[in-house]
């Protein structure tokens, strides 16, 4: 299913996190509860290629942040592979897992809690430099961070300044100027500027899309905002409850979703060109991921499920267009598939 | 002034709100002014920092000190509540005017059941029996769409999602049936699905009760479906106001314009968004002139160095108002070069 090829950069095969939530075990015994294990990832797959941007998005709670960490090796997978540039991450020696983090970096959603408060912006955006002996000498470091400032649309002179002196935007640069200076192939930004100003976000998300064009960075972008992941995305992926129900091309996952829980996701995004068209409130909400329906996740909120939905859980299957659906009503062709305006 | 047959649920007059501190007061809400009608839903938007908050809080009197309200007047009902003593202010609030804030958890209690909370304040605000207050806080739960409210009336706000949690904070804010609804960000910690509830909600409570609603977001989504007018706010001042649709398809003031570019949105094709360069200044160094003068890309298109030496006024611009030198009438322009010449 999934195409081998030197343009994929990172290949995600059937990962899986599961996090203990229990008791502890004296009040599991004594209020007779058995062991809670919350699947807060459960089975995704999914290819990036380079230069390309793929965008996880879904409701909260739904594991996006989840994969973010997984991938870059915050947790533990309890299953299934990650592969960077054709690498087994699980198979890597430690030399070699050293190497290869060098080569990817995360950008996180806050960026004042990201930044150490006692240190100095240039010394900040130098610890990468220093950690992955990229640079040594004094005089390469600064030469690196003045123009790894520069890249990012602030000044050399910032440098001697700390991150409380600088606007929720500029410190969000600081970071991304952090991620880059280990020059990086891939990113994973997770809901970058979900914290910002739409005006501020404006300036980030134009930022990355520069910084893309001219270094070829991959990303892994992160964020519940579909305006922005449409602006930002080659292709999107659709969480649900810990499952990709959707994979496809940014233009046709907007104008043509296929399932009905991106169906849904898409008809309440807020009309800001006053159409008129009535946003459809999404009824129900998303259900607690302890106690997950049986079969299709989605089933107790779709207005497609039919017996099938209930006992048996839907599997990505490829779609005409090259994107990806779990969906028995799609695969069955019994929702009408709608036509692109 | 006093021939106008109807006075505006909520008039604002030149309200300015200062902060004192060691290096002297610092303006945060710099005299501005604005009326909500009966039924009408104001959206008031603006970059974070910009005072919308502040604003908000000086109208249902919780402003928190040392903050405080160094001019204007604010009316409800032609009454003035600016200056009334706490006891009577409290009375008014949540029986006139309602609040709604972003996080529906700090609104809460945890410890007491929902149905506690509610009962409690219709008792404070309304004369009716306990057996009375609790069928109207069961009549308020379903209203604002909480399933089984005879039921769940009886359960915790941790037992509550988030999306519900809120729609309990909105029916405490209902419990006295207020005139007025001062919304902070409603929405903002909510996801798509569940925003778009709240709005179909706020909007239907307008449209069959009559309230008035000051909807305080950066959303311009929200406000675009949600409200009548909207305010643009920058650096404590309003910027612009006027009717939703002028204020988004056609907006007047540079900010506005900058701010309405900055925007992404679903299927858009532009490969950047507009960018306004730099940030909103500080609250110690706000530019003199016009706020926005060491952003804004017209200040050379105003003859006399007005933008960097007199601050404008809001003024008729096409159909909203702007504080903008560029909309002072061709024949103003010229008088001021005169009698400067
Ligand atoms: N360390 C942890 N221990 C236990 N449960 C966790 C942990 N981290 C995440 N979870 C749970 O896993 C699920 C997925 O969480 P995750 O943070 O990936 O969601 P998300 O999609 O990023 O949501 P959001 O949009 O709110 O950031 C949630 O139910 C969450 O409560
Ligand atoms: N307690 C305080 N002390 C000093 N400044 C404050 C205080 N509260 C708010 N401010 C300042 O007042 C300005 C407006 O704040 P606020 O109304 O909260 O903005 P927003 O538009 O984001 O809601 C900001 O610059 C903020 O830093
Ligand atoms: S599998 Fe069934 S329940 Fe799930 S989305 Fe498709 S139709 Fe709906
Ligand atoms: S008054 Fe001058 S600086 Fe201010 S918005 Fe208008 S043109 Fe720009
Ligand atoms: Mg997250
Ligand atoms: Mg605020």
């Amino acid at each position: 299913m999934i195409k081998k090829s030197s343009n994929v950069l990172l290949e995600v095969i059937d990962i899986a996190k599961e996090f203990d939530v229990s008791k502890p075990w004296l009040n599991r015994v004594i209020e007779r509860q058995e062991r809670q294990i919350l699947k807060a990832v459960d089975g995704v797959s999914f290819t990036i290629n380079r230069g390309e941007t793929l965008s996880l998005v879904g409701e909260s709670g739904c594991g996006k942040s989840t994969v973010a960490r997984l991938v870059c090796g915050l947790y533990k997978p309890s299953r299934g592979s990650i592969i960077f540039d054709s690498v087994n991450m699980a198979d890597a020696g430690a030399d070699e897992v050293q190497q290869l983090r060098k080569r990817f970096q995360m950008i996180f959603q806050d960026p004042y809690a990201s930044l150490n408060p006692r240190w100095r912006v240039g010394k900040i955006i130098a610890e990468p430099l220093r950690v992955h002996k990229i640079a040594t000498s004094n005089a390469d470091v600064k030469q690196r961070v003045d123009k790894l400032l520069t890249q990012v649309g602030l000044s050399p002179l910032d440098a001697e300044k700390f991150p409380h002196e600088f606007s929720g935007g500029q410190r969000q640069r600081i970071s991304i100027a952090r991620a880059l200076s280990s020059n990086p192939e891939f990113l994973v930004c997770d809901e970058p500027t979900s914290a910002l100003d739409v005006s501020v976000q404006a300036q980030i998300l134009n930022l990355m899309k520069d910084l893309q064009r001219e270094f070829g960075l991959t990303y892994l972008f992160i964020s519940h905002n579909l305006a922005v992941v449409s602006h930002i995305s080659t292709r999107v992926g659709v969480m649900y409850l810990g499952r990709l129900v959707e994979v496809a091309d940014t233009k046709r996952i907007f104008a043509n979703p296929q399932h009905p829980y991106t169906q849904m996701l898409q008809s309440a995004i807020p009309d800001l060109k006053m159409t008129g068209k009535q946003r459809t409130p999404v009824a129900g909400e998303v259900p607690n991921p302890l106690t997950p329906p049986t079969g299709c996740a989605f089933h107790p909120r779709c207005p497609h499920a039919f017996e099938r939905c209930k006992t048996e859980r839907p599997n990505l299957i490829d779609y005409e267009d090259g994107g990806q659906v779990a969906c028995h009503a799609v695969e069955e062709k019994r929702i009408n598939i709608r036509v692109a305006a | 002034m006093s021939s106008t047959p109807a006075v505006p649920l909520l008039q604002v007059k030149n309200l300015r709100i200062e902060f004192p501190t060691r290096r002297g007061n610092l303006t945060a809400v710099d005299d501005i002014s604005f009326d909500i009608a009966a039924g009408e839903v104001l959206g008031v938007v603006g970059e974070s920092g910009a005072g919308k908050s502040l604003t908000g809080a000086a109208v249902i009197g919780l402003l928190e000190p040392p903050g405080r309200i160094a001019n204007g007047e604010i009316l409800l009902a032609g009454r003035r509540i600016d200056n009334l003593p706490f006891e009577e202010l409290r009375k008014i609030r949540g029986r006139e005017i309602g609040a709604i804030f972003q996080d529906p958890l700090t609104s809460l209690n945890p410890l007491y059941t929902i149905g506690r909370q509610i009962i409690e304040t219709i008792e404070t605000h309304l004369d009716l029996t306990h057996a009375q207050a609790r069928a109207r806080a069961i009549e308020l739960l379903n209203e604002v769409g909480i399933p089984a409210a005879d039921r769940r009336i009886d359960h915790y706000p941790h037992q509550f999602s988030g999306g519900m949690r809120q729609r309990v904070v909105i029916s405490l804010a209902l419990a006295a049936n207020p005139k007025l609804i001062i919304a902070d960000e409603p929405t903002t910690a909510l996801d798509v699905s569940i925003q778009a509830q709240i709005i179909t909600l706020i909007k239907k409570l307008c449209r069959e009760h009559g309230t008035a609603v000051m909807l305080v977001t950066h959303d311009m989504g929200v406000i675009a479906e949600t409200a009548d007018r909207v305010a643009v706010m920058y650096a404590g001042r309003i910027a612009e106001i006027g009717p939703v649709a002028e204020v988004i398809h056609s907006p007047q003031h540079p900010y506005t314009i900058g701010l309405m570019g900055a925007i992404p949105s679903v299927g858009d094709a532009h490969e950047r968004l507009a960018q306004i360069d730099g940030s909103m200044p500080r609250l110690s160094a706000i530019p003199k002139g016009c706020a926005f003068n060491p952003r804004c890309t017209r200040v050379n298109d105003v003859p006399n160095h007005r933008c960097t030496t007199e601050r404008p006024e809001l003024l008729p611009a096409g159909k909203t108002k702007a504080a903008c030198w560029l909309h002072v009438s061709a024949a103003a322009q010229t008088d001021k070069q005169a009698v400067t010449a």
